[in-house]
């Protein structure tokens, strides 16, 4: 088993193909991409490959050491910086072809017209701890 | 095995322990072993005294902890197993576990933590998972704050309103692992107003029940939020609410108002109700006005021009909130809100989806959400 992370951005990642923002769309569609998201969760935690999701405000700072009794550093947030994370979710998988198809399903969840998002997503593979055998 | 009389017994137990010459720290750790082990042995044999049994089980790992202790520091010197013969138990014991347990000393979390543990008798893990963070880190959190009371003496006066804030702290969290945090601070409220003679321990057991009775439509199936006026009142729970307003009333003709009795006085007008359209909104204004004399707090204020929109209509709503700090969280949804109300619905639509990008969290978040498209989708027609 693997653990990959799967990264979705507020900004930072190229446009999705359907990405109309989420207070444009109708209620029902609103309902309806809440629920998939819901199933899809649901649906891993029933296969054994959930770990963990969370969400992100949008609001964030950043922040700097800056020496020795003085107060740390703070700036931001920063409108014009590309990147900003959105939330994550953790999967644990057999393979690296498994982890991507379930990226591309997490990336086909509804959005404005009911058609899918096709948002991009990152998905990065986690540094394990060393194996016990290694020869 | 009734889980929850093991709990009731917990702090007694604790103070019996205390009594006996033990200290806190020990005491609390031998009584939570007895537990577990009562958890394993009870099913198939329940004592016939359940208290002097876990007193007996907690004693006897007490002892075994301070031998261990002994030992370690000095092996020569044997110490005298039997328990000294101090001062039986008192009625006041569980009573100054609370105190003890929402000690100033301590920071909210730690005291909320404490609390749950010595007082309510949930296990570590328990609580661990009711605030989603790992066992180990909590067992830290609860050692740290057993050393930070550690020089407090148990018989020391304590403050009603820090265990009040504790409480009403737990009543928040309301339910997210397997522990109803909810059901166990009213639990722990009911146990402290029935200990002491105070308006505002009952004003906060009033607000706790009268919330925790609307609990059942208050989120839809998939877990979105249903705004109060959306409520499906039939299912509140009316005897909840009966036994809200009577502690209430018999607070309130006391006569000495205080912040939660005003809270709850809020609470039972809603909850009295039997249509949205029916609600009280001019009284709400004015226990609005008593809790704002009392407290100061903006917060209060923003609720407060909320009730005005209510009362007075939109425009008036809008006046009273136009007085308020627009930092404040959940102003921009307020603001949307009277908007909306006020037939602005352009303005309504783009605050209430700046509301939901500063949302605390996702389900008032989907629901900002949702309100933006909903005006939306009308605009567009």
């Amino acid at each position: 088993m693997a653990k990959y992370l799967l990264l979705k951005h507020y900004r930072g990642a190229p446009e999705a193909v359907n990405c109309v923002p989420m207070d444009q769309w109708t209620p029902e569609e609103i309902q309806d991409h809440m629920q998939y998201m819901a199933d899809f969760a649901a649906r891993l935690e029933g296969t054994g490959e959930w770990v963990d999701g969370q969400a992100l405000s949008p609001e964030g700072t950043f922040v700097r050491y800056d020496g020795e009794g003085r107060p740390p550093v703070t700036d931001g947030p920063f409108a014009e910086t590309k990147d900003l994370i959105a939330g994550w979710m953790v999967i644990d998988v057999d393979t690296y072809d498994r982890a991507l198809t379930l990226a591309g399903e997490l990336s086909a969840a509804p959005g404005a017209g009911g058609k899918p998002i096709h948002e991009w997503l990152e998905l990065r593979p986690f540094l394990s701890a060393p194996p016990t055998v290694t020869e | 095995m009734d889980e929850l009389l093991l709990r009731e017994l917990t702090p007694a137990v604790i103070g019996v322990l205390v009594r006996r010459g033990a200290d806190f720290a020990t005491a609390e750790d031998a009584v939570q072993e007895a537990l577990i082990q009562a958890a394993r042995t009870w099913p198939d044999g329940p004592p016939a005294d359940p208290k002097g049994w876990l007193v007996t089980v907690a004693w006897r790992k007490f002892l075994d902890a301070r031998r261990a202790e002994v030992s370690r520091r000095d092996r020569e010197q044997r110490a005298e197993a039997e328990p000294p013969p101090g001062p039986a138990e008192t009625a006041d014991d569980t009573l100054q576990l609370f105190f003890l347990c929402a000690h100033p000393s301590l920071t909210p979390a730690s005291a909320v933590a404490l609390t749950l543990r010595a007082v309510g008798g949930l296990t570590t893990r328990q609580i661990a998972q009711a605030y989603l963070v790992p066992e180990a880190t909590m067992a830290q959190r609860i050692s740290r704050a057993k050393r930070t009371v550690a020089e407090v003496r148990f018989e020391e006066p304590g403050d009603l309103a820090t265990v009040q804030r504790v409480l009403y702290l737990v009543f928040n969290e309301g339910y997210t692992g397997d522990v109803d945090l909810a059901a166990e601070a009213i639990r722990l409220t009911q146990q402290l107003a029935s200990m002491t003679d105070d308006e505002e321990t009952e004003g906060l057991l009033a607000l706790m029940l009268l919330h925790h009775a609307r609990r059942p439509a208050r989120t839809r199936r998939d877990g979105s939020l249903v705004p109060l006026a959306e409520q499906d009142r039939s299912r509140w729970n009316t005897s909840l609410i009966a036994e809200g307003v009577a502690v209430l009333q018999a607070a309130l003709a006391r006569d000495r108002l205080g912040e939660f009795q005003a809270q709850a006085a809020i609470a039972a007008l809603h909850a009295d109700a039997p249509r949205a359209e029916e609600t009280d909104w001019v009284q709400i204004v004015g226990w609005y006005d008593e809790l704002l004399r009392l407290t100061g707090s903006p917060v209060v204020q923003l609720n407060r021009a909320v009730a005005v929109g209510e009362a007075d209509g939109p425009a008036a709503g809008l006046a009273a909130l136009a007085t308020v700090d627009p930092g404040l969280p959940r102003y921009t949804a307020a603001s949307a809100y009277l908007h909306e109300k006020a037939g602005d619905l352009g303005t309504a639509a783009r605050l209430y989806a700046d509301a939901a990008r500063s949302a605390p969290n996702l389900p008032e978040r989907h629901h900002l959400t949702r309100q933006a498209a909903r005006i939306s989708q009308a605009l567009r027609g």
